[in-house]
């Protein structure tokens, strides 16, 4: 088994043992978006409106719960450093940090979405173009949130700024992702699918990068 | 501290500077809004339209700013030079406060056209979100407790946030349409006439001469913080 | 492992946030050799031993591993020659001792055939398989001893490998050690108390 997947499959066993992250992330999605009836009311047409933009809102605060944690809990006993000296290059570290959040939490929610747009009267016709842009998506918001936690990891409390540092930044993906949804339920082409994609691609290929600087940065000052 | 040799050019400099700098935005300011209320009133507009020579000025210098932050702190990361860490740090406080002035200008001036104080118009979303990325910067400065750290922390994600803004721009716009494309405050409306193009010009180097006068007083004071709290920690340079 | 001939500082110079912390610091420590660094709380003992990992950048100075007609000294490839004992140690409390130690095995490219004699040997077999979070500091400290003669890298780095062990513990230290050294490691040690080894000393401020 190579340094990458070694260190890949040891972070998903921690995501998913109990008290890990990938439960709670599963949870807070369903909280949030079940918590929205009761806000603007459970009338089905207002619903169905909202369903998308609401599910999209929900995953992007599920995906951020966990990521604070990403670099802080290895930077805070030790395991950082020995990341750092094992053959496994700093980029290599971030793609499979990256990768582990998105497999125990983007993934997930992908998955639980369905039962949530029934939930909120999502028409049927629109459950896949969710399921689509929910997939292209969510590994933006790990990698995009995995820059930032990389940035944070020295911060005790850290949390509380990851996202106000993340949200801007993740404005295109929720515009790109609803925008998708809704060009389903309103029968237009508009797009955004190509451009979900785009943007996704290029966070996922480029964040690595900036994360390893990160990183970097952090262990030698 | 170790490496401060060189702001002590800086401060020489910047204090020679500053007066003339201070005096220059003033003239600047006086001439602005004087032709500012010298120009026609607006056909449609009416008298409103004066609006446009404080918010447009204020956005411009809110996004120079961010470039400028961006900038310097490029700089930082590549050439380590600690004066372009303070000129960074130091921006972001004014970036933001040009951003606020923004908002706060186009609020104003589409209420007459829109009957509300706000709008989700693609282009004051922007400057919200924009707001938002400068509010990001300071705050990672000020949780990060090392110093180093901490502007090379803040460098990345100014950098960052520079190379996402034009897609954050885009995205935005694209969400406008999508949603009932409104008439817009747009910047510079369908085309606009000579005669508002001089008091805008004069404005808009007011601001900019503005910020840059008082990016070199945060700066001087920021350099003077460190001494007095290097003196007083004793620190051997 | 392929052991290093030598491992040589010069001029070495090390800040933290600004302030000098030490300077004009050289050694050479040999194949088989090891180093002990004395010096009292904040004479930067764990400082040198990060500048010496590459996990830090010195101020001033150099640091080169010489081996088999190579030189090494750009900083993340001397990581690559580093068997790491910090404070810290590196322990998941979710994973079990043998997780642990089978992490590491595939993380350093190790072999994983020896993790059920290197529990035996420091003493953790039986609690080989509850997770960590019941291990004592003591046992914590025995896996990531085990954990360092897994890896096989040819200079280990030991910060106050002494926190947190009994006498048994000590003793299966100073035998690891020696071991290690016999084979012709190189090792540097950070250490308030002392350490009864065999070594040559340095001292920092």
């Amino acid at each position: 088994m190579s340094a990458f997947a070694a260190l890949l499959a040891r972070d998903i066993r921690l995501a998913t043992r109990a008290g890990g992250s990938a439960m709670l992330a599963l949870a807070f999605f369903a909280a949030v978006a079940a918590l929205v009836p009761f806000g603007i009311g459970s009338e089905p047409k207002l619903l169905a409106r909202v369903a998308a933009g609401v599910i999209w809102i929900a995953a992007v605060l599920a995906n951020l719960l966990a990521l604070d944690r990403l670099f802080q809990a290895d930077y805070e006993d030790g395991s950082l450093d020995l990341l750092a000296l094992s053959p496994l290059s700093f980029e290599g570290v971030a793609v499979a940090k990256v990768a582990s959040h998105w497999l125990t939490t983007g993934l997930p929610l992908t998955v639980l979405s369905p039962l949530l747009a029934l939930l909120l009267h999502l028409p049927i016709a629109a459950y896949g173009a969710l399921l689509v842009s929910l997939l292209i998506g969510t590994p933006a918001i790990s990698a995009i949130g995995g820059v930032a936690a990389a940035l944070t990891l020295s911060i005790r409390r850290g949390g509380l700024l990851l996202p106000l540092l993340v949200l801007p930044l993740l404005t295109p993906v929720v515009i790109f992702g609803a925008g998708a949804i809704l060009a389903k339920l309103d029968g237009i082409e508009n797009g955004a699918i190509w451009l979900l994609a785009a943007f996704s691609a290029a966070a996922v290929l480029l964040s690595p990068f900036v994360a390893a600087v990160a990183l970097r940065l952090n262990l030698s000052e | 501290m170790f490496s401060y040799a060189n702001p002590k050019r800086f401060m020489e400099l910047s204090g020679h500077i500053l007066p003339w700098l201070a005096a220059l935005t003033a003239i600047l300011f006086i001439a602005g809004l004087y032709l500012s209320f010298a120009a026609p009133p607006d056909y449609q507009q009416g008298d409103t339209v004066r609006i446009m020579f404080v918010h447009v000025p204020a956005a411009w210098v809110a996004m120079m700013a961010y470039g400028f932050m961006a900038l310097a702190s490029l700089v930082g990361l590549v050439n380590r030079h600690p004066l372009a860490d303070v000129a960074a740090r130091q921006a972001a406080p004014l970036g933001a406060l040009f951003t606020a002035l923004a908002l706060i200008t186009g609020s104003l001036w589409g209420r007459p056209m829109w009957g509300t104080y706000w709008q989700w118009d693609g282009r004051l979303t922007s400057f919200l979100l924009l707001l938002f990325l400068y509010l990001g910067y300071i705050a990672l400065w000020n949780a990060i407790e090392n110093d180093v750290r901490a502007a090379k922390a803040a460098a990345i994600l100014a950098l960052v946030g520079v190379v996402n803004l034009p897609i954050i721009e885009f995205s935005v716009q694209w969400w406008t349409t999508l949603h009932q494309g409104e008439s817009i405050i747009r910047k510079d409306g369908p085309s606009i006439s000579a005669v508002f193009l001089w008091p805008l010009f004069v404005m808009a180097t007011a601001y900019t001469v503005l910020f840059f006068t008082l990016l070199i007083v945060r700066m001087r004071t920021d350099i003077l913080d460190r001494r007095a709290r290097a003196a007083v920690l004793g620190a051997n340079a | 492992m392929t052991p290093l001939e030598l491992l040589e500082v010069a001029d070495l110079a090390c800040e933290r946030g600004g302030r000098a912390v030490f300077r004009d610091v050289s050694f050479r420590v040999a194949r088989g050799q090891a180093l002990v660094v004395e010096g009292p709380n904040g004479s930067g003992k764990t400082s040198l031993l990060r500048l010496l990992a590459g996990l830090l950048a010195p101020a001033d100075g150099t640091i080169s591993l010489c081996g088999s007609g190579a030189r090494v000294e750009d900083r993340e490839e001397r990581g690559r020659f580093v068997g790491w004992l910090g404070h810290q140690d590196g322990v998941k409390p979710q994973l079990t001792a043998r997780e642990v130690l089978r992490f590491f095995a595939q993380l350093y490219g190790g072999s994983s055939e020896s993790i059920a004699a290197l529990l035996e040997l420091v003493g953790l077999s039986r609690a080989a398989d509850l997770p960590c979070q019941y291990l004592s500091a003591g046992q914590k400290k025995r896996l990531a001893l085990a954990r360092l003669k897994l890896c096989g890298r040819p200079l280990w780095l030991l910060d106050e490998p002494l926190a947190s062990l009994d006498a048994q513990g000590k003793s299966l230290l100073l035998g690891l050690l020696g071991e290690y050294l016999a084979k012709g490691g190189v090792a540097v040690i950070a250490t308030h108390d002392p350490i009864g080894l065999d070594a040559a000393r340095l001292q920092l401020a």
